[in-house]
């Protein structure tokens, strides 16, 4: 596996990953996505105590060129925001899994994690979207 | 801009250069073509702002009108001044339907009194082709040689002297909006126009396509000697929207009239009897009831085509946006929207529903980006903008 997608993340078909640190799942997204939108200039998040569903879109990310919908990978409450994107979007371009994270979500169900693709899957997934 | 992909998009004698240099590629208009370069289309607008930038435009279409009556056909489908053109003269100008509506905005280049060359839109060649055979084909040959020439364009306000060094012309003598015929570039055949979409100085140079990858090659290199680089449809669209160019399929339509596009300017009622003449006057005469309004976003919010557009006080539909981006080099996002005429003077605020968040926009006169110290004074019958 490459650094493209990293091994300790779990992605969605949308192309946002996650990061689970007990019920506490951080998200943002993929170095694919990022490589869709190109140059990223604004984002919008949802606030802090905002509860989300599953698949719920719970922002976007907009680009030069094209806009997209950002969808919960799990449920739960919202208990940070990455604000810093606010005053700097191109944090998710130069740096989609660290710096560029989007919202902490307090997981209500870790089954939610389950229907997730890890790495290895979601490269194989984006190989057979290609064709 | 990205338009539905259709079976097979065709490919410009570029495709290679595009692969070799990592552009990302999509089907645009039903051509393969690159949307940017490994650097994003940020930088590559920045590029051409600042140094160079060099397109592939093969997609155009370049239809050619020869015999004693050309002039006489070209006036017939276009609503600028034909007899204002001397040869190696270019001008701006718009093909109407009787009705009024936009066939296409092109540039009609003067090679001689009995040869001219117009440079339609990709999207539009076969469509562009067929109206004007069906309206003035009977007047001289009208040959569709799209396929038989590539062009490159470079932009930027160091294109002159990094152009210079390859061509075998003096470039510092060919003003904006003219252009020299059967020249060499790097020593290969060209045509070489001072004509662009992007707000800056610079050059499109006609070839043959199977010249166009050595060309290609020279004249990146030649970009990059000051700084500049290849450029996308991407920062092509930004560029354009920031000089507040209009795109056909967006802000210009089979349904729009120039009139209400603001490209009043290109209508010349005296020059002849074009078609859509009629259909101009009386629109003229009844007043024109929505017009073409450049915006700058108030608040925070991406304009995009087709966003509705609002007003503040009462909420009632407008119109629609036609073109919306982020301006790299103004640093506002700005757009172009169809607004009733009441409501389409400059300072008037509107609301643009950013997929369901309205946010304020203020309309703005003229274009959000004008180049400085423009190398020499365009002429007056030729201004790329009011």
């Amino acid at each position: 596996m490459s650094d493209t997608y990293p091994n300790d993340l779990l992605y969605t078909e949308d192309h946002e990953w996650a990061r689970a640190e007990g019920n506490l799942v951080t998200v943002g997204i993929s170095q694919f996505a990022v490589e869709q939108l190109g140059d990223v200039t604004q984002v919008d998040l949802p606030r802090e105590g905002e509860v989300l569903k599953q698949h719920d879109a719970f922002g976007s990310v907009e680009s030069v060129k094209a806009v997209s919908d950002l969808f919960a990978p799990v449920s739960g409450k919202v208990v940070k925001v990455n604000t810093t994107l606010q005053d700097s979007p191109e944090y998710v371009n130069e740096d989609p899994y660290d710096g560029g994270w989007m919202i902490q979500i307090e997981a209500l169900n870790p089954d939610d994690l389950k229907g997730l693709m890890d790495a290895a899957t979601y490269e194989a997934f984006l190989r057979e979207n290609e064709k | 801009m990205i338009t539905e992909s259709q079976p097979q998009p065709q490919k410009t004698p570029l495709l290679a250069a595009h692969q070799r240099l990592g552009a990302k590629l999509i089907d645009f208009g039903g051509w393969l073509m690159p949307v940017n370069y490994s650097g994003g289309i940020i930088e590559e607008h920045q590029a051409t702002r600042s140094a160079v930038g060099v397109f592939d435009v093969c997609h155009m279409g370049e239809i050619h009108f020869r015999g004693s009556r050309a002039g006489e056909a070209v006036q017939r489908l276009v609503t600028n001044r034909v007899a204002g053109l001397e040869d190696g003269r270019a001008m701006y100008a718009v093909a109407c339907h009787e009705s009024g509506g936009i066939v296409d905005d092109l540039i009609v280049y003067r090679v001689a009194a009995d040869h001219f060359l117009i440079v339609v839109n990709a999207s539009n060649i076969d469509k562009d082709y067929r109206h004007f055979l069906a309206n003035a084909g009977s007047l001289c040959q009208i040959t569709n040689e799209s396929d038989a020439t590539a062009l490159i364009a470079f932009q930027g306000p160091k294109a002159a002297a990094a152009l210079q060094p390859l061509a075998d012309a003096a470039l510092a003598a060919l003003p904006s909006f003219h252009f020299l015929p059967d020249r060499r570039v790097a020593d290969r055949p060209v045509w070489i126009a001072r004509t662009g979409y992007t707000g800056e100085d610079g050059f499109e140079v006609f070839c043959a396509p199977e010249h166009a990858l050595a060309l290609w090659d020279v004249l990146v290199e030649a970009a990059a000697k000051v700084g500049g680089k290849p450029v996308g449809l991407g920062a092509r669209d930004t560029l354009r929207l920031e000089a507040r160019l209009c795109l056909y399929g967006n802000d210009l339509t089979d349904t729009t009239t120039p009139l209400e596009a603001g490209l009043g300017w290109v209508v010349k009622f005296d020059a002849g009897d074009f078609i859509g003449k009629q259909a101009l006057l009386r629109q003229r005469e009844a007043g024109i009831e929505r017009k073409l309004v450049g915006f700058e976003m108030r608040a925070r919010g991406i304009a995009r085509h087709g966003y509705a557009i609002s007003d503040v006080e009462s909420g009632a539909r407008l119109g629609e946006v036609t073109s919306g981006t982020v301006g790299p080099t103004v640093g506002k996002n700005i757009g172009l929207g169809y607004v009733p005429t009441s409501h389409s003077d400059p300072g008037t605020r509107i609301l643009i529903d950013c997929r369901g968040r309205p946010a304020q926009a203020e309309i703005i006169k003229g274009p959000f980006y004008r180049r400085q110290n423009a190398y020499n004074a365009p002429h007056p019958r030729s201004q790329p903008r009011p």
